[in-house]
């Protein structure tokens, strides 16, 4: 069922992975034990700042699940051929991505027994509805359109013609979860931080720039690792997207910083005043803010000059740089800035404690072991159907 | 029949291990006779026929709970015209199950139920303060 | 008898339907045996509203009564460290109370000083808006109501409330109780609650805990849609504020200066 044999079949670095993965899963499923014991106060979380670590990173997986548009709207609407072999690591991506947004969901809740609350009484006034609606059914048509793909590619046959409106509806679909999650934060009266227009255009866009990034660094290690090459080509024009997201994000970041700090009205500027030089001697987040921004400038340079850009060694360095400067300011810097000061002016700091940490690590490491499953399954059809033997003489996972 | 040894050592262990529950029983004493119950003593009636209320009483509770914390319903009316306040602490259990070790749990432990976690929030007014059953 | 294979599904489709169809009466006949009316001693309104005279309030400035009285009465547990704190009533300063009538030079009489905060049971509220199970709605009666069974502790209310009424169980309460009230029930962790405007002393003709129990008889409780309310007189004839109304969340708790 699912091709799943072509995962259990490895040489000793790809079964010491899968280990490593168990084992990081197993503690913080230990942990998560821990919390249900215990309650969420285990973690960092306070009254003040009620969303931490776990809602931080859901937000930005669910960018990085939204970007795999980024490589199926080039290649499947526009016939983009170069594409051809990276279409379909993008989309494994998005749906280990997804999971990893509901795992996020589920052990951020306070009473996770009754989530089905959410579909037994729905309530279509609430975002958090539609996002469990969108995410779901993201999931649905991603998984829908990788097996029928992936399937019809070692039946060594053409997908029925049926699979082709299942994709361009997952196009703007992608846009739209991640447009639900900006929702989620930019439609709260009393958050000024994320009371923007501009919010959910920043969420695409710093997605449509860490998603690719991170899609690039896969190709290049399961090159390293495998025979499966995407092509010099498609990792290029993937650099040149995630070149123009980048600057747009950047763009947006600075436009939201003209706003308060032009208008110099206190409920917009405080929170910035928190994350870049502290308020009222609390400045916890600050050293991690400038190291966002400076990676963000650094890999705006290495982005824009072309010679690094395609540079195959300096094009890893620049993706790592562009995802953590990404994954703090979406992954942290956004989600407890809006909650600091609070509404009743109160400086409350946050940080996350072990156990929430080694939760949040178990998901990542649920995720990657998806990641790596599924590209070893469609990796293993392809190489099967059409053997694209690189020059290169790896020893095979 | 090579095997004849192993296999009927094996079968017979099989069914030693398989009517155990069944012989347990029987060493220990312990008859089919169900749960002793202690019925209230204050209330004569209840609030619905004894078939139902052994049947549906949770779903009862669920309508119960719902009406008041949702409609704002606060009195129900029994099957023989006689009005109670609906409340679990206050009503149930304070004025006719008084003690909910010697009614629930009884018919409760003896079916293995675990029960929803009412009683994590509704107190039980036998119990003093700062302990749970 | 030998059937054939249609004959077989026909009767079982048949019979299933048959005992859904019990099942359903019996759920029906349920419903119609819960005939039930509200207890005729309660109080009831159009709007509830609630009217704090700070200056009577400050005039015992220590005082805790009120919040003592909600404590006591909602068993709400009491915990040492701030980021745990579950609070229904509190005194927060009146900058803080009020960010929109903030200035450099507030008044003396003013300055600095403890204000009662609560959930405002707004006519607009964005919690109610948010809740993705209903767990949180607002009554006809203006009361906005948690339903603590619901509640799947995703916090979302907490994010949307701009006055920071709402605490999440962030641990097992009961422990932190000091002296449990039988009459209503204690929350579990992971549930979020608030002031319910004592809906349930309401239910038995009784007034909010808070408004009996204040000394000063600094707060005033009514029917915002009985122009003849006491609630309705003052709010004729003196100058009251509200917390932050710019965001159009049109509170139901009035302070007057």
């Amino acid at each position: 069922m699912f091709m799943l044999e072509k995962a259990l079949v490895g040489g000793r670095k790809y079964w010491i992975w899968i280990l490593c993965l168990f084992a990081i899963i197993g503690l913080g499923f230990l942990s998560y034990l821990r919390q249900l014991n215990y309650g969420l106060g285990i973690t960092g979380m306070s009254r003040d700042v009620t969303w931490g670590l776990y809602i931080a990173q859901f937000t930005f997986l669910v960018g990085v699940a939204a970007s795999a548009v980024m490589v199926v709207l080039p290649y499947y609407l526009h016939n983009f051929k170069a594409f051809g072999k990276i279409t379909i690591l993008g989309e494994f991506l998005a749906i280990s991505a997804v999971i990893m947004c509901m795992l996020l969901i589920f052990v951020d809740m306070g009473q996770p027994t009754r989530v089905l609350n959410v579909l037994l009484y729905p309530t279509p006034n609430s975002l958090m509805f539609w996002d469990m609606i969108s995410l779901g059914g993201y999931l649905a048509l991603n998984a829908t359109i990788a097996l029928v793909t992936l399937s019809a590619e070692r039946k060594g046959i053409a997908p029925p013609r049926w699979i082709r409106p299942v994709i361009i509806l997952s196009i703007p679909w992608a846009v739209s979860i991640h447009t639900v999650t900006a929702f989620l934060y930019s439609g709260l009266p009393g958050r000024s931080f994320w009371l923007t227009a501009i919010l959910a255009p920043r969420f695409l866009a710093s997605a449509f720039a860490s998603g690719p990034a991170l899609l690039i660094l896969l190709s290049l290690a399961i090159r390293g690792l495998t025979r499966y090459d995407v092509g010099r080509e498609a990792i290029r024009k993937l650099a040149v997207i995630l070149t123009y997201a980048m600057i747009t994000n950047v763009f947006f970041l600075l436009m939201e910083v003209f706003t308060a700090f032009y208008s110099r009205l206190p409920e917009h500027m405080e929170h910035f005043q928190y994350l870049f030089a502290g308020l009222q001697g609390h400045a916890l987040l600050v050293p991690w803010m400038w190291t966002s921004v400076t990676l963000a400038l650094v890999s705006l340079v290495l982005l824009i000059v072309p010679a690094t850009r395609n540079h195959e060694s300096i094009l890893p360095l620049t993706c790592v740089t562009v995802f953590t400067s990404l994954w703090i300011d979406k992954g942290l810097g956004l989600i407890v800035g809006g909650f600091v000061p609070s509404p009743l002016g109160a400086i409350t700091e946050y940080s996350p404690t072990l156990p929430e940490v080694l939760i949040t690590l178990g998901v990542w490491a649920v995720g990657f072991l998806m990641v790596t499953v599924f590209y070893k399954i469609a990796l293993s059809v392809r190489e099967v159907t059409a053997p694209w033997v690189s020059l290169r003489g790896g020893e095979s996972i | 029949m090579r095997d004849k040894g192993i296999i009927y050592t094996v079968l017979i262990v099989f069914l030693g291990l398989i009517t155990a529950p069944f012989s347990y029983n029987l060493i220990a004493g312990r008859t089919s006779k169900g749960p002793e119950i202690k019925l209230p003593v204050s209330e004569k009636n209840c609030v619905a026929p004894t078939e139902y209320m052994k049947e549906s009483h949770m779903k009862l509770l669920v309508a119960w709970r719902d009406d008041l914390v949702r409609r704002n319903i606060r009195t129900f009316t029994a099957f023989d015209g006689k009005s109670y306040n609906i409340g679990l602490s206050s009503t149930c259990l304070a004025n006719c199950h008084t003690s909910k070790a010697d009614f629930c749990d009884r018919c409760h432990n003896y079916v293995g139920v675990q029960g929803p976690y009412c009683m994590d929030c509704h107190i039980d007014p036998k119990l003093t303060k700062g302990s749970r059953p | 008898m030998i059937i054939s294979r249609k004959t077989f599904l026909r009767a079982t489709g048949f019979s299933l339907l048959v005992a859904a169809g019990k099942k359903l009466g019996v759920v029906f006949a349920d419903a119609a045996q819960n005939a039930a009316f509200a207890p005729s001693r309660a109080l009831t309104a159009g709007r509830w509203a609630m009217l704090v005279d700070i200056s009577k309030c400050l005039e015992k400035e220590d005082c805790t009564k009120c919040i003592q009285a909600c404590d006591r009465s909602h068993n709400v547990p009491e915990f040492t460290e701030p980021a745990h704190q579950v609070k229904w009533i509190w005194k927060a300063s009146f900058e803080n109370v009020f960010p929109s009538q903030q200035h450099d030079y507030v008044m003396d009489r003013l300055k600095e000083k403890p204000v009662l905060a609560l959930c405002n049971h707004c006519s607009e509220p964005p919690c109610v808006r948010v809740c993705p199970t209903q767990a949180t709605w607002k009554r006809a009666d203006g009361i906005v109501m948690m339903d603590w069974h619901r509640c799947i502790g995703c916090r979302y209310c907490m994010a949307a409330c701009p006055y920071g009424s709402r605490s999440f169980n962030w641990l097992d309460p009961r422990p932190h109780i000091a002296k449990l009230n039988p009459d209503f029930p204690t929350r579990t962790k992971g549930v979020v609650e608030k002031c319910n405007f004592c809906e349930e002393r309401l239910a038995k003709g009784q007034l909010p805990a808070c408004v009996e129990a204040c000394p000063q008889k600094a707060m005033v409780f009514g029917d915002l849609d009985d122009p003849n309310s006491q609630v309705r007189e003052l709010l004729r004839s003196r100058y009251t504020i509200q917390r932050k109304p710019e965001l159009g969340t049109k509170p139901e708790i009035f302070y007057i200066v």
